[in-house]
């Protein structure tokens, strides 16, 4: 099997699902780990967050929140399109 | 950053392969692969499950499920698994899966007794609704849709994933996450195919695996991405997750397992991108909003009728059957009911047109009661899949308060949007794998479970039916021999899976699933006939013949996402030849030939049953009976289960 150089580079897509808070990370890729899609990319950095190489894969599940240890560090934001409406009740 | 270029964090083990044995192969680690594969260890089988993302929160229950259905032998329940599955047959007109349907009633309680056991939640043991007209509170167990007979669950299911992961670790099964299984492998013994386990890939590094197996479980979800796609954001393309795209089908329908009911589509109805919002994100009165108070622009309280259409006059009503009813099905499959089945419903949308109800109507929780609007908010959405995050926490970011707010629906009704008649998903129990009580395919030694079975439905299914397949895999496989492989084939499937690292300036993967997605549009959308699918399957062998080739990709992630597509182009080819083969229309499966016009003839009413045989489609006509009584025949099969849950 002939010899091949691997590369990657951000594909972006025209909404940013995931939002870190560089303050709070920690970098320890659990995140990254635990993502399904595998879109993101552990940080060769030692306490940088990862990179979101694929966002536009991401499916919006919400499993790299719930594996953060750092409440706030990691923020996932629906596109713009999807984001539901809500209105103060009304009475009749 | 756009163009900004990384180091690839992983090793580069493109060309190592790497050989591993075990009794039992599970393809997939959802929840039907992570029970397949602790049944099969239980029996003392050794284990290997091969997992594509990363099994702790992967697969369409990765970050919970909220209701597990038919759990018709909890000690609440008012039915028998019998009325349950029989009710589900008929309801779906006999193309539904009677045996997995059976096995759902009969044993998804004991699953989520071993899920407990493991460290799940699945009562109300901090006593949060106590009282509450759902809550059993001797048990602590909670129910959903119909509060008379009690066998749908509330449950916490955002507490499984990571639970089953640890009882596989206990029990000593190998987990191999950031793996994928691309191909099974088939040996021919005394003239009959016989499976001797599958071929996969490292998605990190590349290694290329050959697994072997004296039986092998298939386990890894239904096909996706067929008609829908959308290249910006194709995380978002469908109602399953991104990676659950029918590989399983794709490299069964290789190796020549047998399928049925592929040419049953609906009309979409969830998630696609831009097509609609976040599943459960919307305001609306199914499945997890069940029972919602809806309103319209004005504020005028839309009414609930039972299946007379008598008025509910209170909302507790809404969770009881009519006057006469034995029980009700309400929920995943179950969209709009026989008579017999047909639970509480607002009042259909026409008539409340003509009534003079305006659009947008809302689902107004701040009218009902506290413990019915805390439980929709805050545990059904928080503990179903892709509601934790994305809609419990982001909405309460965004200052939702159900008990001041109201949230909007789309589109007509309760839909989250409008779909056209060619933007198709599989929903709403679609093809899959035929099998036998076994849940064995057409091939000895592999079996199928969850989501890749024909028919097939939500969690509580997946977790039963995993179970049952892996159980009866290791059985198999404590009577079998590890039977050797084709060196050839294993060579062959790592050319293929390498080939595309070596194309300079080909085609993306994404190009080639929206020119997939656009074909089955135009050639086997809402209105089908033979000279139509014909020109379709032609351009899907094209694709084959002349764009496969020239797919290029550059590092092992992305050579998944193309492996992937080539899975979608040989589903979208099953699917046409499923359209063929079936030379009339049909309602139950929502399909329509403008050749063949006359719904349902006798002569049809049965599984068109196809496999492949050195490249020919071969046909097999099935009954749809095929399955016989559920109880007599699950019985027959499961007495050393039956005597030791006894002892339990």
């Amino acid at each position: 099997m002939k010899p091949v150089e691997f590369q990657v580079t951000m594909t972006p897509c025209s909404s940013q699902p995931i939002l870190y808070d560089e303050a709070k990370c920690i970098g320890c890729n659990r995140c990254a780990a635990v993502c399904q899609c595998d879109i993101l990319l552990p940080s060769a950095e030692t306490g940088k967050h990862p990179v979101v190489m694929y966002p536009g894969e991401c499916y919006y599940c919400g499993a790299c929140v719930m594996a953060c240890p750092v409440e706030g560090a990691i923020r996932l934001s629906h596109p713009l399109r999807n984001r539901a409406k809500f209105v103060p009740v009304r009475s009749n | 950053m756009n163009d900004q270029t990384f180091h690839w964090p992983y090793a580069n083990e493109v060309g190592m392969e790497e050989i591993k044995s075990c009794d039992v192969l599970v393809l997939g680690g959802g929840l039907a692969g992570c029970f397949a594969a602790i049944a099969a260890a239980r029996k003392g089988q050794s284990v290997i499950l091969v997992e594509k993302g990363a099994t702790e929160r992967s697969g369409s229950a990765g970050t919970g499920f909220d209701h597990w259905e038919s759990a018709c032998t909890n000690p609440c329940s008012q039915v028998t698994p019998e009325e349950i599955a029989e009710a589900y047959v008929n309801e779906q007109d006999w193309y539904s899966n009677g045996i997995a349907h059976y096995i759902e009633c009969r044993e998804g309680y004991d699953r989520m007794l071993d899920l407990e056991s493991f460290g799940g939640k699945i009562r109300d043991t901090d006593d949060e609704f106590a009282g509450a007209a759902f809550r059993d509170d001797k048990t602590k167990l909670m129910f959903a849709y119909d509060y008379k007979n009690k066998f749908t669950l509330r449950v916490w299911g955002s507490t499984f994933k990571p639970a089953l992961v640890r009882e596989m670790k206990r029990l000593g099964v190998t987990v191999l996450d950031r793996t994928e299984a691309t191909a099974l492998l088939t040996a021919v013994v005394d003239g009959k195919k016989h499976g001797v386990g599958a071929c996969g890939m490292d998605v990190h590094t590349g290694k290329f695996y050959v697994f072997r197996a004296k039986s092998t479980v298939l386990a890894m979800s239904r096909p996706a991405r067929v008609w829908l796609f959308d290249a910006d954001q194709p995380g978002l393309c469908e109602f399953r997750p991104f990676q659950s795209i029918g590989s399983g089908h794709a490299m069964g329908w290789k190796a020549g397992v047998e399928f049925t009911m592929m040419e049953k589509s609906v009309r979409a109805e969830y998630s696609a991108a831009g097509r609609s919002f976040p599943a459960y994100g919307t305001g609306n009165n199914h499945n997890t909003w069940y029972a919602a108070t809806m309103v319209d622009a004005r504020g005028v309280e839309i009414p609930y009728v039972d299946r007379d259409g008598r008025e509910l006059k209170t909302v507790l009503e809404r969770y009881l059957p009519a006057e006469g009813q034995k029980f009700f099905l309400k929920g995943g499959v179950i969209d709009n009911p026989k008579y017999e089945y047909r639970g509480p419903e607002t009042l259909d949308f026409d008539e409340l047109v003509r009534r003079g109800y305006q659009l947008p109507f809302y689902a107004d929780l701040s009218r009902m009661p506290d413990e019915e609007r805390r439980v929709i908010w805050g545990m059904m959405v928080g503990e179903e899949g892709k509601t934790k995050i994305p809609i419990l926490q982001n909405y309460s970011e965004r200052g939702f308060d159900p008990s001041r707010h109201m949230l909007q629906s789309y589109g007509t009704g309760w839909q989250s949007a409008n779909f056209l008649e060619q933007e198709r998903q599989f929903f709403g129990a679609p093809g899959g794998i035929l099998h036998d009580w076994d849940l064995k395919t057409n091939i000895d030694g592999i079996y199928a479970c969850g989501d890749q079975l024909y028919a097939s439905d939500c969690a509580g299914f997946a977790c039963a039916t995993g179970y049952y397949a892996g159980r009866k895999a290791a059985d198999a496989a404590a009577a079998g021999q590890l039977l050797d492989y084709d060196r050839e084939d294993a060579r062959r499937e790592m050319e293929r899976l390498y080939a595309p690292l070596y194309v300079e300036q080909g085609t993306g993967w994404k190009e080639l699933n929206q020119a997939i997605a656009k074909a089955m549009q135009n050639y086997c959308g809402g209105m089908r006939c033979e000279a139509l699918l014909k020109e379709g399957l032609d351009l899907l062998e094209s694709y084959e013949k002349e764009i496969v080739p020239t797919l290029c990709c550059r590092n092992p992630h992305e050579l998944m996402r193309t492996h992937e597509v080539q899975d979608i182009l040989t589903v979208a080819k099953l699917v046409i030849h499923a359209s063929l083969h079936r030379t009339s229309s049909s309602a139950p499966l929502f399909f329509r030939r403008s050749d063949y016009p006359q719904p349902d003839p006798e002569c049809d009413r049965c599984h068109i049953a196809l496999h492949q045989e050195n490249g020919q489609v071969i046909e097999r006509r099935v009954p749809l009976n095929f399955f016989g009584n559920l109880k007599e025949e699950y019985e027959k099969r499961n007495q050393n289960y039956i005597r030791e849950e006894a002892a339990l």
